[in-house]
């Protein structure tokens, strides 16, 4: 299917790309089908700075699997680093 | 007489929406013709690598084709996959920007020395309703809806669409239309394309649909695991047989 469903949400942080180091101030979160990823659908994450053009892009494509094991990996992650993290 | 199967293939520039320069991958026939024209609509992921094949498949198989980078103006210099990337986060292409895009490249190959003055429009998962829309707008032959969602059917509550469905304006619809679907899609789902035959047979329109056991959306895609090589040969042949009828014969 085409979900056509796009959670955004602004961030703050780097990513690496194919130009180097550069600030991302936004996430595009989506399931739908992916770029090149070889499965029907995925969890994709682009990481933006949408004021540097549509290059300024870090992309991952995920199986529904790895993507709430990702979840879960980011928050035992955080929880690990205790408040300091927050 | 034995086709040679020859082409030439690049992308190329044409005036598509608002009088706007923009490219689209074009493979041509090599011959003297008269070729009629095939635009081809991509999908949501963007002007990829299979779509161009799918490009080339119809000028292998005697037709004019253009595929126009419906993304073109989100980033005319970057990756296909980054220009989709923030086309979606835009919300896709809006509708009039996608007809004017599409009529110029259907001008663009009436436009080709070779051409016999007729093009179709095939479209396939978004491009499906999007060749769907062009076959009520635009000036065209013949149109080929490949599992095209919201066409017909409302979207689950909730759901932040930035499409509408078009199955209310099918009385405007002024070329025949080939429908190929899944019967194990969920967009377009078995019982939404039973309401657009409907609402095409009550307004007499040419058509033909043809639905596929075991198949669900995207059947046609062979770098995806839903391809599903019974349906997709099949469907390749309705759909020269449609453009033979509509594009190379006296039909339309």
């Amino acid at each position: 299917m085409c979900s056509y469903l796009t959670v955004g949400t602004d961030i703050t942080g780097s990513a690496k790309g194919a130009d180097g180091w550069f600030s991302v101030t936004s996430a595009s979160v989506y399931f739908d089908h992916p770029y090149h990823a070889p499965f029907e659908h995925t969890l994709n994450i682009d990481f933006t700075d949408p004021t540097r053009g549509p290059g300024a892009r870090v992309a991952v494509e995920l199986s529904a699997e790895s993507a709430r094991e990702l979840i879960r990996s980011i928050e035992a992650a955080l929880h690990a680093a205790g408040t300091a993290a927050l | 007489m034995q086709r040679a199967e020859a082409l030439t293939a690049a992308n190329v520039n044409f005036v598509g929406h608002g009088g706007d320069t923009i490219n689209g991958y074009q493979a041509v026939v090599d011959g003297d013709g008269p070729y009629p024209g095939v635009v081809v609509i991509h999908h949501l992921p963007g002007w990829d690598s299979p779509t161009k094949e799918i490009t080339r498949t119809f000028a292998a198989n005697g037709y004019n084709a253009i595929c126009p980078n419906l993304y073109y103006r989100e980033g005319p210099d970057v990756d296909p996959d980054d220009a989709a990337a923030t086309a979606r986060a835009n919300g896709g292409v809006p509708d009039d920007r996608l007809v004017g895009d599409v009529g110029g490249a259907v001008e663009a190959l009436r436009a080709l020395p070779t051409s016999n003055g007729k093009v179709g429009v095939i479209g396939y998962c978004s491009g499906g309703r999007q060749a769907f829309l062009c076959g009520l707008t635009l000036p065209i032959d013949a149109v080929v809806d490949c599992y095209g969602a919201f066409v017909s059917g409302t979207a689950p509550e909730g759901f932040p669409l930035k499409v509408t469905p078009l199955i209310d304006r099918t009385e405007e619809l002024r070329c025949p239309l080939l429908g190929l679907f899944g019967l194990d899609d969920q967009f377009p789902s078995p019982e939404q394309v039973d309401e657009l035959e409907a609402a095409l047979v009550a307004h007499e329109k040419t058509y033909e649909f043809h639905r596929y056991e075991g198949a669900a959306h995207a059947f046609f895609s062979p770098n995806r695991p839903s391809f599903r090589p019974e349906s997709a040969l099949d469907g390749w042949s309705r759909i020269f047989a449609w453009f033979t009828t509509y594009l190379n014969g006296s039909e339309g």
